[in-house]
């Protein structure tokens, strides 16, 4: 993060209020401290989040004393920057333009955001420092090599740099540094109550923009997240944990990757890359 | 100046935890417990995303959702087998080659380790990446197939393991199932590796007899190979002892960020001037004297932050921000280091082992940029003196060029004097990355060969 700080003019950190972001800012505080997070935080509202991530979100910004930019979906349609496709409600898709328009209109240089290699196949390939072309676009076979820790963070106008400095981490590794540094996270993470139905094999969260369906029955289940999306794709895991030791205890246990409860991913299978290609962060 | 900690950042007294507290350190991970990086490299075909998966896999590491992701991507490409590779090579492209283009990193763990597994081609065109994922290795697995037995290919990867100083290699007899498990067959195979490993600069070596398609010696021992003494191969990965390779005698500082809060609200801080950084080699301890580099000015540690509080002593590979007793002039790119015997080497003239990676090839007189810990200078290559043959390793006196690949020794001369170690003591001060100006490519990777000259602590003026 230092090295971002140093070698860049403009960065931003993308603050979503999820776990990966938590333990970012934590990092930014270790490596800025006694002085201010000296950048931005950026989040893109996909107008689909959950409130309470939202509602976590801005009070841990104004705790800081960071300067939060929000940049929402909702607004990009209006402008027309995004276009969602005929029939489709995921906003998924429809927050790269949105990024990439943040990134145009405050021109940062360099994005660090919380993506880890071990959530996914075409992220498993992601540098820690992974160029972007001037369209925003990450062609995975021009790569720059990363030899020792010397990270090449030399840019042309137009390009950016996004800065994953958690790839090396797995899920597990994030909870338990969440427990390490007693970290305060979403109350979504631990065990709730609240109304599902079940699609394509998953449980999902009943809400305005998610009305079950004719047919569905609603169940009020003792339920978590494990990983945050689109509310409309976010699978709850029943589950009764509601301490950090239970969850990394059912992690340890857990027979199922994280995103396997995104209903995003399994579009394709080489969905994640796909989105990559095209901006995604 | 006079200062004390503000109250809310002194709360704690506790020894810094081994955090990984900046990109830099993530990238040498430091945890609690236990990590072994290890990278796997052969020939195309050779079966290193198939060896992978099979860790993966019979280690139990594999969760039901990957298991089922692979099971549909069998029904749909193929006589309904599992394709084991598949779990690595992710991007379309790989698919469609049935090849790996770029290095892939994994990770599982064990009641005993944690690993992290940088999965690198072994196709000739993306030497460069293997050169990228063996950089931060503690072992490498070299896959040989029964069938061909040692070629180029595992001459290259080993030498490379070597050049680097990976300081563990396992040579995996890989489809010993199509050799009718021979023993021989293998003791053939060891025998001629092991005519090659005087050269190399490898201690400990191990080779094991396997199959990754069946799973024969990887996770658990195979009844086909009642002649192999020595555990499977994740038995070995897990035991394998990975001593500190940091060097702790000699403290070097590279300053990275000036950590200069400003703060109106608090008073305290207001002339808070703290240099931020990881250690790259040594201790330091409060109250020590230093030496500030390029001004050559000594001065003496007043106190060492870290976020959880300050602290007496810290050491390589912490990160930490230091304060130095004098109001200074220093900035990124300048160094740190301890006032003893174990000076750095310092001049503008430099001798090192590079690895060329890109399709260009190097040319001499042209001016790159060259990144060497937190600082980055212009430097021209002076002269090409050789290039090393990589199957005999022997070195083939000046060539016209190094192209893509190409490995060989160089004399560059930069804009600016740096102050650095030879990479066999120090891999942080030791190496350094070539940009190419125009397109911002990284180049090359260069290992620093031993300095000539050294800075000499007795020379330096106390100016202060």
């Amino acid at each position: 993060m230092r090295e971002v700080a140093g070698e860049f003019e403009r960065p931003a950190l993308l603050f979503s209020g999820g776990k990966d972001s938590i333990c970012l800012l934590r990092l930014a505080e270790k490596a800025f401290r006694p002085s201010d997070i000296p950048m931005p935080l950026l989040n893109v509202d996909t107008g689909h989040h959950f409130p309470e991530l939202n509602a976590f979100r801005d009070r841990r910004a104004a705790e800081l004393g960071a300067k939060l930019i929000i940049r929402r979906v909702e607004d990009a349609i209006a402008q027309g920057i995004a276009t969602p496709a005929p029939g489709e409600i995921s906003r998924n898709k429809l927050q790269i333009p949105t990024l990439l328009a943040a990134i145009e209109e405050f021109r940062f240089d360099a994005c660090i955001g919380g993506a880890r290699r071990d959530e996914e196949k075409a992220r498993a390939k992601e540098r820690f420092f992974s160029f972007r072309d001037s369209f925003g676009q990450w062609d995975p076979k021009n790569q720059r090599p990363e030899i020792w820790n010397l990270y090449n963070g030399r840019l042309n106008a137009g390009e950016n740099m996004r800065i994953f400095p958690l790839s090396n981490w797995t899920e597990m590794d994030v909870w338990e540094y969440i427990r390490r540094e007693q970290l305060e996270v979403p109350s979504i993470y631990f065990s709730h109550r609240r109304s599902c139905v079940r699609r394509h094999g998953q449980w999902l969260p009943v809400t305005d923009i998610l009305p079950p369906k004719p047919g569905e029955t609603v169940r009020e289940l003792v339920v978590r997240v494990r990983t945050i999306g689109d509310i409309i794709s976010t699978g709850l895991v029943e589950s009764p944990a509601d301490t950090f030791d239970d969850i990394i205890a059912e992690i340890a246990a857990a027979r199922v990757t994280e995103r396997g409860s995104r209903a995003d991913d399994k579009a394709s299978e080489a969905a994640m890359e796909d989105r990559k290609k095209a901006g995604y962060f | 100046m006079s200062i004390s900690p503000a109250p809310e950042l002194n709360a704690t007294l506790a020894p810094e935890p081994l955090s990984p507290s900046s990109i830099a350190s993530t990238a040498l991970a430091t945890h609690p417990i236990d990590i072994l990086r290890f990278n796997t490299c052969g020939s195309v075909d050779d079966g290193k995303s198939t060896l992978i998966g099979r860790l993966l896999y019979d280690s139990k590491s594999l969760m039901e959702d990957q298991i089922e992701a692979l099971e549909r991507s069998a029904d749909i490409t193929g006589g309904g087998q599992i394709n084991l590779a598949n779990l690595t090579d992710g991007l379309r492209a790989e698919r469609e080659q049935g090849i790996t283009i770029d290095v892939a990193y994994r990770y599982f763990a064990t009641p005993r380790r944690k690993f992290i597994i940088a999965d690198t081609p072994g196709h000739v065109q993306y030497t460069r990446n293997m050169v990228t994922g063996a950089s931060t290795a503690n072992l490498s697995i070299v896959l040989v197939d029964a069938r061909t037995g040692v070629i180029e290919q595992s001459r290259r990867h080993s030498c490379l393991a070597s050049l680097l100083r990976i300081p563990h290699l396992v040579v995996a007899v890989n489809k010993m199932d199509l050799v009718g498990w021979s023993e021989e067959r293998f003791r053939e195979i060891r025998d001629d590796f092991e005519k090659f490993l005087p050269r190399l600069d490898i201690k400990d070596v191990k080779f094991i007899p396997i199959s990754a398609l069946n799973g024969d010696n990887v996770v658990s021992p195979s009844p086909h190979t009642p002649w192999h003494v020595g555990p499977p191969l994740l038995g070995h990965l897990e035991t394998v002892h990975i001593a500190s390779d940091w060097n702790l005698s000699g403290f070097r500082f590279p300053v990275q960020w000036v950590n200069r809060p400003h703060s109106p609200s608090n008073p305290r801080l207001h002339d808070f001037r703290g240099l931020s950084g990881q250690i790259a080699g040594g201790v330091v301890r409060r109250g020590q004297k230093v030496l500030v580099l390029p001004a050559g000015i000594t001065t003496s540690i007043k106190q060492i932050w870290t976020y959880d509080g300050p602290v007496d002593e810290a050491f390589c590979p912490q990160s930490v921000t230091l304060v130095l007793e004098h109001d200074l002039d220093v900035s990124r790119g300048n160094m740190i280091v301890g006032l003893d015997d174990f000076m750095p080497g310092a001049g503008s003239n430099l001798h090192a082992k590079i690895c060329w990676m890109h399709p260009r090839p190097l040319q001499r007189g042209k001016k790159y940029l060259l990144k060497h810990t937190t600082n980055t200078v212009q430097a021209v290559v002076s002269e090409i003196e050789n290039r090393i043959d990589i199957t005999t390793l022997e070195p083939r006196s000046a060539p016209a060029e190094l192209a893509l690949n190409d490995i060989g020794e160089i004399r560059l001369r930069t804009a600016k004097p740096l102050f650095y170690d030879g990479y066999a003591t120090n891999r942080l001060t030791g190496s350094f990355i070539l940009i190419e100006q125009g397109t911002n490519a990284t180049v090359a990777a260069g290992m620093l060969l031993p300095p000539k000259q050294v800075v000499r602590a007795d020379e330096i003026d106390f100016v202060i």
